[in-house]
């Protein structure tokens, strides 16, 4: 057991694999080769189509202890993900992995099959109950989070391979053309799925909606995809996408987002050309909101927004506040609506959003980011995995790889979350290192990262509520008083990895 | 004289709004006692607002509370739990006539010899709400020395009229007219009603001008979101500032000749136009818009 440059100990092993701790975040370089698959011959009047998911899952050639994905972008109303694992079980496959892109409340359906032994491995962060019961001990399946840069770096590299890769399709021809703009499961983006194209031993287009020869747009190509299977349904559209993405009607969300939009102003990084990424919150969303007015009074036109994109930034796409958006994931249908019919709304992939290892990814160009936490320290370290009860409950998303990237990452959040602190002495969990976290953000007061004298200074000026973060700390526990300290186990139940493969914290069981 | 543009009620029966107090930027806050806190919670309010003022020690802005009126039966407590935790004063609803700011007033000052603080110490803020309060205001303006400001409430004043309120607020007109004659001859602030529609920040913003031309100071408020709205209404235009920081360069220049009138760009420079560019430049410094330091000598002249 050794301690990382954060002080966490990390084990030198876990589960077979020899664990790099974590020393910074830009030093780790990539010392391989892209990530191989094997080149295929198709002839003319060859078909792909396949009758059923468990034809194609017998084409793969499945053996025990191999890894199948899936991607995310149909959210919480994604049916093939639970569909495929109980298939794995009725074809008696143990031992496999999942390496989709996420896993989210719907996919708690499979938790009678890690019970059973189909799954035992998710290489990929997980949001809600598998997470928590995994935490608690009352299931086992290791778990690797990374974030989405991290992911298709993890792919890429070939340190996960994934030997079939399902993608739902909303639309989709029978050579495997397709696109996630149409059809009744349109979700957008297909970004997370790019990399599983590419890299996965065998690709499976999986759709509910069949078109005649060429789907077109073509977001993935049937150059990359091995068979087609037609299913009745994808997924919920319901709960697909959101209908609405809402600004904050909170006066505390509200004035953290005044706040936020002022240091943005300050940083001088609000000018002509400025780019921005900001979560689907309704507080991220009241910060979009703010910056809007700002660079409507400065006359001011931004390049380009990233990430996850919610109406709010069509909005600001087609009035002109930015050039471009660059999509991984759709949050709302006027999202996917923009995407379909607006040149400047470009759906990119998870690699060239956010890998570390390529030859430069949209973080890195990217002004400033706003970000979510549910704690955070006096270090400026961030948790988005685990909450104060210990339990893993939430994927990083995106978030190091932007705060990583981008030139200034604000960290919005409200000093108390149920009765707790958001700042504390040391957060359960480190998903995002402090050396890439510039501001916190609270309504109660603004904390600043040391190395911005400067920024510091105008936002005095500017008669902003500027706090030392340890001074701010002891601020806030004077009204919520110290938690007591969640008591862990020594085993470890979930790596999280930095997006440069080292290992930046466990998750360990937690003492009930 | 403290600014008062914006003072926002917070009910005392809410610990996570109450801990909130300190973030928002009103000038000045009502914990409420009285009409947002129903009858089986009035102890718990009355207890978890005395220990939120025990503990917002480093105050940045006003605290008043609004206790139950004089005629009911929690006043007493109210006052006697409340006071002790020291807020700055007390509002005062259904002060209908002299009287009864003058019973508070000697119920503040009982209190002031136990605890052994200056007389005075309380301030008190009327509501005018009901017919009889709007006719009663010039006397009651004047019932105290505690008095900072009167102020209107448009719900119960349209209730004891029998009539609606409306958003444009004409029927309000006469009531709130009187209401500031009465501050104003009593020399005092004065504070509009509430606005109850909480999503509604334009028509928010036209009564709040409305009332900014009536002569009002400032405006009670029901949600923090309101405060940038109101202050954006009474914050100073450029343009007036700058007439004001030229108004206080020439009377500087009268004083320093030995008079107290001067001409500047053809108009005459006097006592009102000079406590007209003082009131703005207090408002303009408040807003941090300018940094200004004002000298009695020079807006009121060497006595």
């Amino acid at each position: 057991m050794a301690k990382n440059s954060l002080g966490r100990e990390i084990p030198a092993q876990w589960r077979g694999r020899t664990l790099d701790p974590y020393v910074d975040p830009w030093n780790k370089k990539p010392e391989v080769l892209r990530a191989t698959r094997p080149l295929v011959r198709r002839s003319p009047g060859d078909s792909k189509l396949l009758p059923s998911l468990r034809a194609a899952l017998d084409k793969c050639e499945l053996r025990n202890g191999m890894n199948i994905s899936t991607h995310h972008h149909l959210r919480n109303g994604d049916l093939l993900l639970n569909l495929l694992v109980k298939e794995l079980d009725a074809m008696g496959l143990r031992d496999m992995g999942i390496a989709s892109s996420s896993v989210h409340a719907v996919h708690a359906e499979i938790i009678p099959y890690i019970r059973k032994g189909v799954i035992t491995r998710i290489e990929t962060g997980v949001n809600g109950l598998i997470g928590e019961m995994v935490s608690k001990g009352e299931l086992k399946c290791d778990i690797i989070v990374r974030s989405h840069g991290g992911r298709a770096r993890s792919l890429v590299t070939g340190e996960v391979e994934v030997d079939a890769a399902f993608i739902a399709a909303p639309c989709c021809d029978i050579t495997g053309n397709m696109n996630g703009v149409h059809g009744p499961s349109a979700c957008g983006s297909l970004g997370y799925a790019y990399t599983d194209a590419r890299y996965a031993k065998k690709v499976i287009a999986v759709t509910d909606n069949l078109v005649r020869y060429p789907a077109a747009p073509i977001s993935i190509s049937q150059s990359d995809v091995d068979y087609v299977v037609q299913i009745e349904s994808l997924g919920d559209p319901r709960k697909i996408v959101s209908t609405t993405t809402r600004i904050t009607r909170d006066p505390a969300g509200l004035l953290i987002a005044k706040y936020a939009a002022e240091v943005i102003e300050a940083s001088g990084l609000l000018k002509d050309g400025f780019s921005f990424q900001t979560g689907a919150g309704g507080t991220s969303l009241a910060v979009a909101d703010n910056i809007r007015r700002k660079m409507t009074e400065g006359h001011i036109k931004g390049s380009f927004g990233c990430g996850g994109i919610t109406g709010y930034f069509v909005d600001m796409l087609e009035q002109g506040y930015f050039e471009t958006l660059f999509d991984v994931q759709c949050f709302d249908l006027k999202a996917v609506d923009s995407i379909r019919r607006n040149a400047g709304h470009r759906e990119i992939s998870a690699d060239l959003y956010a890998s570390p290892f390529n030859r430069g990814s949209v973080v890195n160009m990217l002004d400033c980011v706003i970000l979510g936490a549910t704690e955070v320290d006096v270090n400026f370290n961030v948790n988005v995995n685990t909450e104060s009860s210990g339990y893993l409950l939430h994927n990083t998303g995106g978030h190091c790889d932007t705060a990583a990237g981008a030139k200034l990452a604000i960290v919005v959040a409200p000093s108390i979350r149920g009765r707790l602190p958001i700042v504390r002495d040391a957060v359960t969990t480190v998903t995002t290192p402090g050396e890439t976290v510039d501001v916190i953000v609270t309504e109660r007061g603004i904390c600043l990262a040391e190395k911005h004298a400067d920024l510091r200074r105008e936002l005095i000026r500017r008669n902003l509520p500027v706090k030392d973060i340890h001074q701010f700390h002891e601020e806030i526990t004077q009204i919520t008083g110290t938690p007591r300290p969640v008591e862990f186990e020594d085993d470890i139940v979930a790596l999280i990895e930095y997006r440069d493969g080292s290992i930046i914290d466990v998750v360990r069981r937690v003492r009930e | 004289m403290k600014l008062r543009r914006s003072l926002l009620y917070v009910p005392g029966n809410m610990p996570g709004m109450l801990q909130n107090i300190p973030v928002f930027e009103a000038d000045g806050v009502m914990i409420d006692l009285e009409d947002a806190v129903p009858l089986q919670e009035k102890d718990a309010a009355r207890l978890l607002s005395r220990n939120f003022l025990r503990f917002y020690q480093n105050r940045n802005k006003e605290m008043f509370v609004r206790i139950n009126p004089l005629d009911t039966p929690y006043a007493a407590a109210d006052l006697r739990e409340i006071l002790p935790a020291l807020p700055d004063g007390i509002r005062l609803p259904k002060a209908d006539n002299p009287e009864i700011v003058e019973r508070l007033d000697t119920l503040l000052t009982e209190q002031e010899e136990k605890l052994n603080l200056e007389i005075g110490h309380f301030k008190i803020i009327p509501s005018i709400e009901s017919a009889q309060g709007v006719l009663n205001c010039v006397e009651t303006a004047k019932a105290s020395n505690r008095i900072v400001a009167l102020a209107f409430g448009a719900e119960d004043y349209t209730a004891s009229m029998e009539i609606d309120r409306t958003k444009t607020g004409e029927e309000l007109f006469s009531a709130r007219t009187r209401v500031v004659w009465a501050a104003k001859a009593a020399g005092v602030q004065v504070i509009d009603t509430i606005f109850s529609d909480v999503n509604d920040m334009d028509a928010l913003r036209a009564e709040t001008t409305l009332v900014k031309r009536l002569g009002f100071t400032g405006k009670s408020l029901v949600n923090p979101r309101q405060i940038e709205v109101v202050h954006d209404v009474f914050r100073p235009t450029p343009e007036e500032i700058e007439n004001a920081v030229e108004v206080m360069e020439a009377i500087k220049r009268a004083r320093e000749m030995g008079t107290g009138v001067i001409s500047l760009r053809g108009k005459m420079v006097d006592a009102p136009v000079v406590t007209r560019a003082a009131r703005t430049l207090r408002a303009a410094v408040a807003f941090g818009m300018i940094e200004y330091t004002l000298s009695d000598e020079v807006i009121h002249g060497e006595k």
